[in-house]
């Protein structure tokens, strides 16, 4: 019971207790207190109508009571205590939108820009979703003091820098949500494709991502915070298609679209849409719109190339990239012919772009086979395998070579 | 709190800057440092020489060395500072950006140690 109520609200409740005490390690502690002190009560008095108010209460209270214990030892912390005591009046009653600010307020202070990537998605993904530091250092293949001494380093930060708790401004919120879909949209491609090692999917990142995603959507009404999540969902519906049971490498071109995942695809669909509505919707909504294009399609030949290549073009003018020049070049393959894809990504690599990046080698060998070019294709697939370190995307690509014949 | 904003730019650019391009821009820095005067942020602020009158001082083993120069040769290098009460790094962070010289070169923005907090 009190089980339920801490997967249900405990991120709710120490989002509040870090705004409260103005201080992540007391509110940790705090909901820790509360959730025991709840773990006494409760089986007893039965569980409290409003259970998140008698965990902020109790957590406040206890964090009050742990600063003037610690105070005989250290006299700030007395005043400090003090001070939230006095506060008491202006905790306002926990009214929906109260809290729902408190949630925004932590991911928003979790990804801010002053901290460094690598810290704002470790403490995202242990402030917000509540990961164990375990499962952040095993999901990213690194060890748990390597998370920790990341996540440790962020709260010095947050306090000695004094990063506010806070929504950012109106002026501030499109660069700040930025950063936010970033750091969503990071733990959600390492889930999705392990960036080496052995398999190619980690369900359980692209899942805390999603989640991540809904919660940003249900709090904040912005096109881009949608699209984010819509191309998330296309993207997760294709997951049981893109592997084969040994765990191969399974292109869009061939994979099983029975095993699509559709009430996922409905929800992204709709997702779309409405983030188009807005016309305010900027590169995530675009992506998710190719996905939805690819969902629509019965089988691969289906496929509308023509307005996929039409939404690179709008792509390609909010975000002039290489990479979202090189996906334009594969769908203009598809829909003009290999011979035009080709030149496009020819051109891309003679500027000296993506010279490192697998996927515009093994783009380029595709199409050179489709020609004829065997020769061009094999240099193309051997100079992909020498950039990959992916085992799944490895034997995909010695495959081809081998095809290629000798 | 206090902060200390480091200012640094790419000296051989801005020296090459015509004349009425950089009496543009120290109007720029007049108009800055007036705003946060005004807006109570100033506590202290100049320009430096350039870095060519830089000195660097080394003390080892009680042995005084004197080197001409920066202590590291960088790309930018440090030509002044602005020391700033904000409420919180947003606040300093929104500061730094309107220092002129943020639109070429960059801005450090560092908290000051507060040795008299508990």
């Amino acid at each position: 019971m009190v089980d339920t109520v801490y997967r249900s609200e405990s991120r709710r409740v120490l989002a509040t207790l870090i705004r409260l005490l103005g201080d992540f390690d007391l509110a940790e502690e705090a909901l820790h207190d509360a959730f025991t002190a709840a773990l006494e009560r409760w089986p007893r008095d039965g569980v409290p109508a409003n259970p998140r108010t008698w965990l902020v209460s109790a957590g406040r209270f206890k964090a009050i009571d742990a600063l003037r214990r610690r105070a005989r030892f250290d006299a700030s912390l007395g005043q400090i205590a003090d001070q939230l005591d006095a506060a008491a009046g202006d905790t306002a009653p926990q009214e929906e939108e109260g809290v729902a600010d408190d949630r925004l307020r932590l991911i928003f202070t979790c990804c801010h820009p002053a901290l460094p990537p690598d810290a704002q998605v470790a403490l995202t993904l242990r402030e917000v979703c509540g990961l164990t530091t375990e499962e952040i250092a095993h999901a990213y293949l690194t060890t748990p003091p390597t998370v920790a001494q990341r996540i440790v380093r962020a709260k010095a930060k947050i306090r000695d820098a004094r990063i506010p708790y806070q929504l950012p401004s109106v002026a501030d919120l499109p660069d700040r949500l930025d950063t936010v879909l970033h750091v969503i949209y990071l733990v959600f491609n390492e889930g999705y494709s392990a960036s080496s090692g052995a398999t190619l999917v980690r369900h359980d990142l692209s899942g805390e991502a999603i989640r991540l995603g809904r919660l940003l959507v249900e709090l904040l009404p912005e096109p881009e915070a949608a699209g984010l999540l819509a191309l998330m969902l296309l993207h997760e519906s294709r997951r049981a298609a893109r592997t084969s049971p040994s765990g191969e490498l399974v292109l869009l071109d061939d994979q099983d679209r029975t095993r699509w995942n559709q009430e996922q695809i409905a929800e992204g669909q709709a997702l779309v849409e409405r983030a188009l509505a807005s016309r305010r919707f900027g590169p995530y909504t675009l992506q998710a719109a190719i996905a939805a294009v690819h969902a629509e399609a019965a089988s691969a030949a289906a496929t509308d190339w023509p307005q996929i290549v039409g939404l690179y073009d709008v792509l390609l003018r909010a975000d002039p990239s290489p990479v979202v020049e090189l996906n334009r070049a594969a769908a203009v393959a598809l829909r003009d012919g290999p011979a035009a894809g080709l030149a496009l990504i020819e051109a891309i690599l003679a500027r000296g772009d993506l010279a490192e990046y697998h996927l515009a080698h093994s783009a380029r060998a595709d199409l050179c086979r489709r020609l004829g070019r065997i020769a061009d294709a094999r240099a193309s697939y051997e100079r992909a395998l020498a950039l990959t370190r992916q085992a799944p995307e490895r034997r995909f690509l010695e495959r081809r070579l081998a095809e290629l014949g000798s | 709190m206090r902060y200390l904003c480091l200012i640094y730019d790419e000296e051989k650019k801005m020296a090459a800057m015509a004349k009425p391009e950089s009496d543009a821009f120290m109007g720029e820095y007049f108009a800055f440092t007036e705003g946060i005067r005004k807006s109570g942020h100033f506590l202290a602020g100049e320009a430096l020489q350039p870095v060519h009158t830089a000195t660097t001082v080394r003390v080892r083993n009680g042995k005084l060395s004197t080197t001409d120069g920066p202590f590291a040769e960088t790309k930018e290098q440090l030509g002044g500072f602005y020391l700033i009460n904000a409420k919180d790094l947003n606040d300093a962070v929104q500061v730094a950006a309107k220092i002129p010289s943020a639109r070429f070169g960059s801005v450090e923005v560092r908290p000051i140690m507060e040795y008299d907090q508990a």
